[in-house]
């Protein structure tokens, strides 16, 4: 007997949860003043939070989890016993209006398992996005996830409905998608990457005359799995910086590795290293908007693994120790940026309210920055740290209690 | 000591008429005693207009000028105000904080003579009002959020929804034009004890108004629960970071909310019987059948 609607959106929204991108921010402003339905309007917003902690902004589901690929790492993978199921593109389109009208999500986040091959997977992928965008006037968010070695021209209609498009390079290193997913190809899904980016920057540049076709405005992402194989933090980075900088993605997601069902036998069933996954996201921040070099955060580690009880602006500080204490009045914003305990938002208050006085640690606190975490490592107009910056002890006051370990 | 009584919810032009007034006797902040008579109003009383105001743009008052800053005569002369001002003070008199209407004229006292008040983000009064805005405004964004519309049948073509919400501040008015920008399609009218917004395709009407729970039931609330429920992830139970972007206040009125506590409480165990299950020994058919297909299609020099 067929499965209900709700029978399959159970399946298929099961089958979507491993991946961590829920975003609906940074794409064009736009909304149904002049008719249709939706908006997006620059930040992103969170309907709903799962007990997971994560962001419920999308309609994150699967169109079908069948599929011809056996990547070790996915639930979907072909060898699985895992319960099938299939929306048909209308069916997709019902349930994205339906919940978007009542206010549950910013848009869809639709994925696929390969079906067939890549190109009709992907073909009824664009026909959802077409439909909801030209059929029904829908003006909010999709995100797409490519489907790898589909043919350039589905990629290119699919750039013309979608904000985002994304494609995973799933493990952080050639050898591991080798090992864990055979028949997916690095090389291409880098080549599908860098294609991506020259439309997507072709698209962008001014015109004389008229304004030309929105593509993919809020850029393309990916998403790696930590701890599935054995990359180090380093070299997760390193790779990540190398996609930053070359494809220009807008946002690297790391998806700690996590127990599935009917979890293949060569990998482990271990609880998911989220702590892990904290700092690699923490040290991915401090890359892209602190000024920090992958380099610089991974120099003092000499297995390449962030130190897990403390961030890593924390130990990056406390591994140089020379260059502090920092003295708010006076430093430049580069090194303001490098205090622990100090935000990006933080430092543009301080640099506005110094140029009327001198900063006190009375006036950090109204900033909302924790004393705790940043006196030994400034200078205010009425406090100096002394000779705290050399305590030996210094990371003890830092790092938290020790905890009993707990197994899965 | 002058009293100063206000409606106070969060009508930004009452308060400017009543300090305007104030300032231009040179009344300092200590001289002023402010009271909001809305707080005590009741959902019955009967005196009241029913005041549905045309458009939200006239909540705010006609102050939105270009000009940076805002210059109004008074008996000693000539005061500006920095548009920053405006725009603060409107966030703050959301607040439901009965320091709102008393902290927001301290501010403009105190930048006749010092102009640069405001870039002092550390400032106590300035820090405060930052405070107030900064909760207002995240208000404002759980409303965009939290808000769930269930469908009532319609007389017309336009599909018609309603909701309940319960905002802490008085933030109906500042969000309504979301709701408009976003649903233009469809009729809405969204309720709260704090106010009520309409859209109908022609108009925006506002309401600061109690408003009473309507009780209504959508179908397609059991869809969201299913997702709702599927979409968590049991191997990554984080209560602490759920709760506090989604606090308990809200759940009463968020359908998917009742489904929390269960999912909470089972994780551990489902975690532990996946584990125990195991992998399966055989693979579905149609992998084999793939796996006999890839094999064929394969070079044949391979299977030399």
């Amino acid at each position: 007997m067929k499965k209900t609607l709700k029978e399959r959106l159970a399946i298929l929204s099961d089958a979507a949860k491993y991946d961590a991108s829920c975003a609906s921010s940074g794409t064009s402003k736009r909304d149904s003043s002049s008719g249709g339905l939706g908006s997006t309007e620059g930040s992103g917003i969170c309907h709903a939070y799962a007990p997971d902690g994560r962001c419920i902004s999308l309609l994150k589901i699967l169109m079908t989890n069948f599929c011809i690929f056996d990547c070790a790492y996915c639930i979907n993978r072909s060898s699985s016993n895992v319960e099938r199921a299939r929306f048909s593109p209308d069916e997709v389109v019902w349930l994205t209006l339906e919940f978007y009208r009542r206010n549950y999500i910013e848009g869809l986040f639709l994925s696929s398992g390969i079906i067939r091959n890549s190109d009709y997977t992907m073909e009824q992928m664009v026909r959802i996005a077409r439909d909801l965008r030209l059929k029904h006037d829908f003006r909010g968010y999709i995100h797409l996830k490519t489907i790898p070695e589909a043919s350039a021209a589905l990629i290119e209609e699919a750039g013309l409905y979608a904000d985002r498009l994304s494609i995973n390079i799933e493990l952080p290193t050639d050898a591991g998608v080798e090992a864990f997913a055979p028949q997916k190809h690095p090389a291409n899904i880098r080549r599908s990457m860098g294609e991506l980016k020259q439309k997507i920057d072709a698209a962008s540049e001014p015109t004389y005359k008229k304004r030309r076709k929105r593509f993919v405005p809020a850029g393309q992402s990916t998403q790696m799995i930590i701890g599935a194989d054995q990359a180090t933090d380093a070299t997760i980075l390193g790779s990540s910086a190398g996609l930053y900088s070359r494809f220009r993605l807008r946002r690297v997601y790391y998806s700690a590795f996590s127990p599935i069902p009917d979890a293949s036998k060569v990998l482990p069933l271990i609880k998911p290293p989220l702590v892990r996954e904290h700092r690699l996201y923490q040290a991915d921040w401090l890359y892209r908007f602190y000024g920090f070099d992958i380099g610089e955060i991974t120099a003092g580690r000499p297995d390449g693994m962030l130190d897990l009880e403390l961030d890593p602006k924390l130990a990056w500080a406390l591994e140089n120790r020379a260059r502090f204490p920092v003295d708010v009045n006076r430093a430049d914003k580069e090194m303001l940026l490098r205090v622990p305990g100090f935000g990006v938002k933080a430092v543009q208050s301080i640099l506005s309210v110094r140029r009327v006085r001198r900063l006190k640690l009375e006036d950090l606190q109204r900033l909302k920055v924790s004393l705790r975490k940043v006196k030994p490592f400034v200078v205010t107009a009425d406090w100096t740290p002394a000779r705290l910056i050399d305590r030996a002890d210094l990371r003890t006051l830092f790092a938290p209690e020790p905890q009993q370990l707990v197994l899965l | 000591m002058k009293r100063l009584d206000l409606r106070g919810r969060g009508d930004y032009g009452e308060w400017r008429d009543a300090a305007r007034e104030a300032l231009s006797q040179g009344l300092s902040p200590r001289e002023v005693e402010w009271g909001a008579t809305g707080a005590q109003v009741g959902l019955f009383d009967s005196d009241l207009p029913a005041d549905f105001k045309g458009d939200t743009a006239s909540i705010g008052g006609t102050t939105a000028t270009p000009d940076p800053y805002l210059t109004t005569d008074i008996r000693a002369g000539v005061f500006t105000v920095p548009s920053a001002f405006v725009e603060l003070s409107k966030a703050v008199l959301c607040h439901s904080d009965p320091r709102r209407f008393d902290l927001c004229y301290r501010l403009l006292w105190r930048l006749q003579t010092d102009r640069h008040l405001l870039s002092v983000v550390s400032d106590p009064d300035v820090a405060l009002a930052h405070a107030f805005a900064k909760s207002v405004g995240r208000d404002t964004h759980k409303m965009k959020a939290f808000v769930r519309f269930r469908e009532i049948p319609a007389p017309g073509p336009r599909r018609a929804f309603v909701a309940w919400f319960e905002p802490e501040h008085f933030i109906v008015a500042r969000t309504a034009g979301f709701f408009q920008r976003r649903f233009n399609d469809m009729d809405w009218l969204i309720a709260t004890p704090k106010g009520s917004a309409a859209w109908d395709g022609e108009a925006l009407r506002v309401s600061d108004e109690p408003a009473e729970k309507p009780d209504i039931r959508d179908e397609t609330d059991d869809l969201w629960r299913t997702y709702f429920a599927n979409i968590f992830n049991p191997a990554r139970l984080k209560v602490q970071a759920m709760q506090s972007e989604m606090p308990k206040k809200y759940w009463k009125n968020l359908p998917e909310a009742e489904l929390i506590p269960d999912l909470i409480r089972s994780a551990e165990q489902r975690v532990r019987e996946m584990k125990e299950r195991g992998a399966s020994d055989t693979a579905p058919r149609f992998h084999e059948r793939l796996q006999k297909r890839a094999d064929q299609s394969e070079p044949k020099r391979s299977r030399v």
